[in-house]
């Protein structure tokens, strides 16, 4: 296993618990899913996966080391994070933002050099976004800046991608694009991810494997085509759906059809 | 835009052009007031410092008004770079935590207090006013210790307002409750003056400015990544409690060195940042110097405009300050559009 979690708890100051007794495996080159409600703590898990969070029980294995033992940087080599959305306060470029991906590979005063310029090029490239190198981020779509910001994670040579509802502000157009954009990472790169979302059709073309959570426990987990049921569907979200293979997708399509009491 | 990649000729360039504008303003403005010198004898050699005229009214009368005003300007314009960057706000500045409102607190007591005497050296308003700022930046960075994840620089950003309320109304009240002169000697002070009269409060304030630097030096790539974000910045390798510390001490500590020596003087902090970033961008490794070159020259030349304009009378550079880095942002800022 790549990354492994252990029996992970965890709470805010003084809150309820938000993840209880949470086991995950995530193997080598593969998309593990996590899914779930509202609340049901897909957020924080990625962040106690990432290090940010350090969970009150249970831990956090990366090759079977601990990641509260490694700093901060040997872990940015390791793991790259791409948020739901990014805010950039000052007019950078696009590239300025991706070759930012280099700092945990540079000293605190080396400046990058043409080997860096040319792996955040290689990044801007892979996701569709050379053109854009000279745009200003702030001034991108929301996809274009997803794509980026991906990028930036790219520049990071990691080889753990933890993406944190990737796709929630995006229309089904530029779903459908960094869904593909991923897909081709996964198989060309063999870059390990962990990805968690409120699509269901878009986890289901995406990941090989879907960890289901509820109220911070794991309510299921395994290969998609078996953990993505009607009856699990039913389990997490209170909701009545269809879900079939559908064949010109190729993969599981769900239709939520009624909330059910 | 091909050229924006290459991080180190463009960090030349920037050095290169601020720099000399630096030198040259330090060079010219004391060549500038009501006795007309010539640079050619403050340095002729030939003449002994006793008999030069010209080298006593440069080395003597005009260059600590520059060194000071370099100072401060410097001071303020790095304080804002790094309040900006910290707190993801442009309309942060130095006096956003309350550091300024501090300082001028501290400066107050002392000057209503008539307390004239010197201590090593320095009067005591520099002093006082020094320890107001200081003061300030331990309620603000006790505010940091208490911070919640996620939030922290909203905590930060309206704990210093909070602060900065308060220290002023403290202000305002030993104001109200003291006699005109003393009101007048305030507001004075308040609007600025680089008028040191000797070299003694610039190598005062060269301590805690220096301390400042040595803190500035390891900020400007986390700057950056600190503007994506803390946790993106986290993600990438940033020791994000550790810098964000480490900057609000810098900054507070330059905040205090520069009005302690010069009064909070307006705006430097707030526009000399944006200015620089009109012209080389966003990266922090060319924003950093090029605010310190460029707000020394900007400071510099405001306050020969405020000894020279209405001579023999002068009038506060706070002043001047704002009504020259008001039209000259607003024009940057609409060009070309």
């Amino acid at each position: 296993m790549l990354l492994d979690a252990v029996d992970l708890s965890f709470a805010y100051h003084r809150g309820a618990r938000v993840l209880d007794g949470v086991s995950l495996s995530v193997p080598r080159r593969s998309v593990v899913g996590l899914i779930g409600p509202n609340g049901s703590g897909k957020t924080t898990l990625v962040r106690v996966l990432n290090g940010t969070l350090t969970p009150s029980r249970g831990r956090v294995l990366l090759d079977n080391t601990p990641v509260t033992a490694m700093s901060r940087r040997d872990l940015a080599r390791r793991i790259a994070v791409v948020p739901q959305e990014t805010h950039v306060t000052f007019d950078f470029t696009a590239l300025e933002i991706v070759l930012m991906g280099r700092y945990p590979h540079l000293g605190a005063f080396a400046l990058e050099g043409p080997d860096d310029a040319s792996i955040a090029r290689k990044a801007l490239a892979a996701t569709g976004t050379a053109a854009l190198e000279a745009r200003q981020f702030a001034t991108l779509s929301g996809g274009e800046k997803q794509r980026v910001v991906i990028a930036s994670a790219l520049a990071q040579s990691s080889d753990i991608l933890l993406l944190d509802e990737p796709t929630t502000a995006l229309d089904i157009g530029f779903q459908f694009e960094i869904a593909s954009l991923l897909s081709a990472l996964n198989r060309e790169r063999g870059t390990t991810m962990v990805v968690s979302t409120h699509d269901l059709n878009f986890a289901a073309m995406l990941c090989t494997e879907l960890v289901l959570l509820k109220a911070g426990r794991v309510l299921a987990a395994g290969a998609t085509k078996d953990v993505l049921t009607a009856a699990n569907i039913r389990r997490l979200y209170d909701v009545d759906a269809d879900v079939t293979f559908h064949p010109r997708a190729g993969h599981l399509t769900v239709v939520p059809l009624a909330r059910t009491d | 835009m091909h050229g924006r990649t290459d991080v180190r000729r463009r960090l030349v360039a920037t050095l290169a052009g601020f720099g000399a504008l630096a030198v040259l303003v330090c060079l010219l403005a004391p060549l500038v007031g009501s006795t007309s010198i010539h640079l050619s004898r403050v340095f002729d050699r030939s003449i002994p410092f006793a008999d030069n005229i010209d080298a006593q009214v440069f080395f003597i009368a005009r260059l600590p008004r520059v060194f000071a005003a370099a100072i401060v300007g410097a001071g303020l314009a790095l304080s804002g770079v790094v309040f900006q960057a910290l707190l993801r706000n442009p309309l942060a500045a130095p006096d956003t935590l309350g550091v300024s409102a501090g300082a001028t607190l501290g400066a107050m007591l002392a000057l209503t207090a008539h307390a004239d005497f010197t201590l090593l050296g320095i009067s005591v308003v520099p002093l006082t006013s020094f320890a107001g700022a200081v003061g300030a930046l331990v309620i603000v960075f006790a505010l940091s210790l208490a911070r919640r994840r996620g939030t922290s620089s909203t905590v930060l950003l309206l704990g210093g307002i909070a602060i900065a309320a308060l220290l002023n109304a403290a202000g305002r009240f030993i104001q109200y409750l003291s006699d005109v002169t003393d009101t007048f000697r305030t507001v004075q002070w308040l609007m600025g003056s680089l008028d040191v009269g000797s070299y003694a409060p610039i190598l005062a304030s060269l301590v805690p400015f220096g301390l400042a630097c040595i803190g500035f030096v390891t900020l400007p790539r986390v700057l950056d990544l600190i503007s994506l974000g803390e946790e993106a910045a986290e993600a990438r390798g940033v020791d994000v409690v550790r810098t964000e510390r480490l900057a609000l001490v810098s900054a507070s500590l330059s905040t205090g060195a520069a009005v302690s020596l010069g009064g909070p003087v307006l705006f430097v902090g707030l526009i000399v940042p944006h200015i620089v970033r009109l012209i080389v961008g966003a990266d922090h490794r060319l924003v950093l110097p090029a605010s310190a070159l460029f707000g020394a020259s900007f400071l510099i030349v405001c306050d020969l405009i405020a000894r020279t304009i209405v001579a023999p009378v002068e009038m506060p550079v706070g002043i001047i300050t704002a009504i020259i880095g008001g039209p000259f942002f607003l024009w940057l800022l609409f060009r070309g559009k």
